[in-house]
């Protein structure tokens, strides 16, 4: 009765933790002892835990601890900043399936189980297998294991709705009578995994970054649900802080492109209709020239979009930024809320590339004074950029706010070749009488660029 | 009684996370994600008495499963943020 009194009060002590953790996440400059202190309230969780009261025995939770923690601890050392979508991905599912697995052996556990522990913890295995597919799939998009436009079929909304109508159906006969072994626990389980799977096919790559966010939240609620069903508060605590978190950034996420949450999730974003196609010239520059007019400006501006993670280009455009600084030119890196496949992508990459955070700009900063940027260099971005979005009624993306880098003095556009963006969308900022278009891989042509310099 | 004492917890906890988590800035979002990875591993503290208590075989394996999947969470969670946030460096402590 004691060690369960200590417990407790463990548990409260890491929940303020786990508070404290992410409030010094606040800044960049405490952040990383914000990360240490969660993690001490986790070790403290964990150990609490393992003093719970009936575990008999150790020998089955170090083998999936020691299993676990090398498994963790190689993904955490050995991945490319790049891969960071995919695996914050494969994280979330693993999350989910853990509280999938509890919720399921809970159901094992007791003799007699009560509605509102059968509720929690069907909640619980539907939650969790929602969130272990659907990462699953997201992984396979984002990895592109798998390809990573919208996957559509005919009825696909009628399918999905029937299959929607046969999970709660299920899980309404599992709640009333709970037992591992009723053929209606083997449907929810199932049904839950193909729920997943459905949910996520449809979504297009550029939509990840909303997809991501949705399922590191159900990775809490889930958690959550768990807790409810065990009767631990600090699951409870600790899935509704991540739960929230992922609501958060889902919400930013949405915003950012000025779709509700529900056009995300049920439309593909091929079947928009389309906007006024754009005719003009592009103007092409030679790397001379684009060199030239770097060496005079006094303020640059890049915008990197996915483009930029894809060609590995974030060192040489911090080599050109620093070459630049030297040069007396003021630099900055402005970054829109979905550039990438998942929120602050960017921002890693170019923090792994040396460059300081307050170089870092967010898209309400840059946008005021953009008319004072004398060059912006867009590397690998389209749609944030994308006029259309303010001007053209009838483009599919009008309303999502952008970073108006037509209205700096020039923009330098990087590009592989002339295709529209991932939405499919045209883009008339190619068009611009300010524009000047820098073909070739985006990599190639920043080192041909510092080379002038040289 | 303990569906209204469980349930006070997870509001006031939801409410506590918005608080907290719309201060984070947009540049430490993909941090945050794989934080909140890390953190939503807690799940590990239910699975140990999945896998701890012996009174059913099954049990004891899923529990065991669980046990695996939530430590890859915390151990891969709080290791990938914190070399993500060895990364960040300001301007005056100077990366170079």
């Amino acid at each position: 009765m004691d060690i369960q009194l200590i417990a407790n009060f463990a548990y409260i002590l890491s929940a303020i933790l786990f508070v404290f953790g992410l409030k010094l996440l606040g800044s960049p400059a405490t952040a990383r002892k914000g990360n240490l202190l969660s993690s001490l309230g986790m070790l403290i969780a964990v150990v609490a835990g393992l003093s719970a009261e009936g575990i008999v025995d150790y020998k089955f939770i170090a083998i999936g601890l020691i299993v676990g923690a090398i498994i963790g601890g190689s993904a955490a050392r050995l991945i490319e900043m790049t891969s960071m979508p995919e695996l914050v991905a494969l994280f979330n599912g693993s999350g989910g399936a853990a509280s999938l697995l509890v919720g399921w052996a809970t159901l094992y556990g007791t003799s007699s189980i009560s509605t509102f522990t059968a509720v929690s913890l069907i909640l619980a295995i539907l939650i969790g297998g929602v969130t272990f597919t659907g990462s699953l799939i997201a992984y396979g998009k984002l990895s592109e294991k798998m390809t990573s436009a919208a996957i559509v079929f005919p009825a696909q909304r009628i399918f999905n709705s029937l299959l929607l109508m046969a999970l709660i159906g299920s899980c309404v006969m599992l709640a009333i009578s709970p037992s591992p072994d009723s053929i209606w626990f083997w449907a929810v389980l199932g049904l839950s995994l193909t729920l997943g799977i459905m949910a996520v096919i449809p979504i297009g790559g550029a939509d990840m970054p909303v997809v991501i966010s949705l399922l590191n939240s159900y990775s809490g609620i889930a958690a959550c649900a768990a807790g409810f069903a065990i009767n631990n508060n600090i699951l409870i605590v600790a899935g509704s802080l991540v739960g929230a978190s992922g609501m958060i950034l889902t919400n930013i996420m949405c915003k950012a492109m000025n779709r509700s949450l529900a056009n995300v999730l049920f439309s593909g974003f091929g079947a928009v209709k389309q906007g006024k196609a754009i005719e003009g010239e592009v103007n092409p520059i030679s790397v001379e020239d684009a060199y030239y007019i770097l060496e005079a400006a006094s303020n640059v501006c890049f915008v990197p979009g996915y483009g930029m993670a894809v060609a590995q280009a974030q060192h040489v455009v911090k080599e050109l930024g620093e070459i630049l600084e030297r040069n007396g030119t003021e630099v900055s890196y402005a970054i829109h809320p979905v550039a990438g496949r998942m929120p602050g992508h960017m921002n890693v990459l170019l923090a792994e590339a040396d460059v300081p955070y307050e170089q870092l700009l967010e898209m309400d900063e840059i946008n005021p004074r953009i008319e004072n940027v004398d060059v912006a260099i867009v590397i690998g971005a389209n749609d944030v950029v994308n006029p259309s979005a303010r001007e053209d009624e009838s483009s599919p993306i009008y309303g999502m706010p952008i970073i108006n880098v037509d209205q700096a003095q020039t923009v330098f556009v990087l590009k592989r070749s002339m295709a529209s963006g991932f939405s499919g969308v045209d883009n008339p900022l190619f068009f611009g009488e300010n524009t000047r278009m820098l073909f070739g891989d985006a990599k190639e042509s920043i080192s041909a660029v510092i080379s002038e310099f040289s | 009684m303990d569906i209204v004492f469980l349930t006070f917890i997870l509001v006031l906890s939801v409410f506590l996370g918005f608080e907290l988590i719309s201060k984070v800035p947009a540049t430490l979002h993909t941090p945050l994600m794989s934080g909140a990875n890390a953190i939503s591993g807690i799940t590990l503290a239910g699975a140990f008495i999945s896998a701890g208590l012996q009174n059913n075989e099954m049990a004891t394996y899923l529990g065991t499963a669980a046990v695996a999947l939530a430590t890859i969470n915390v151990v891969g969670g709080y290791l990938v943020t914190d070399r993500m946030l060895a990364m960040f460096k300001s301007k005056k402590s100077g990366a170079k």
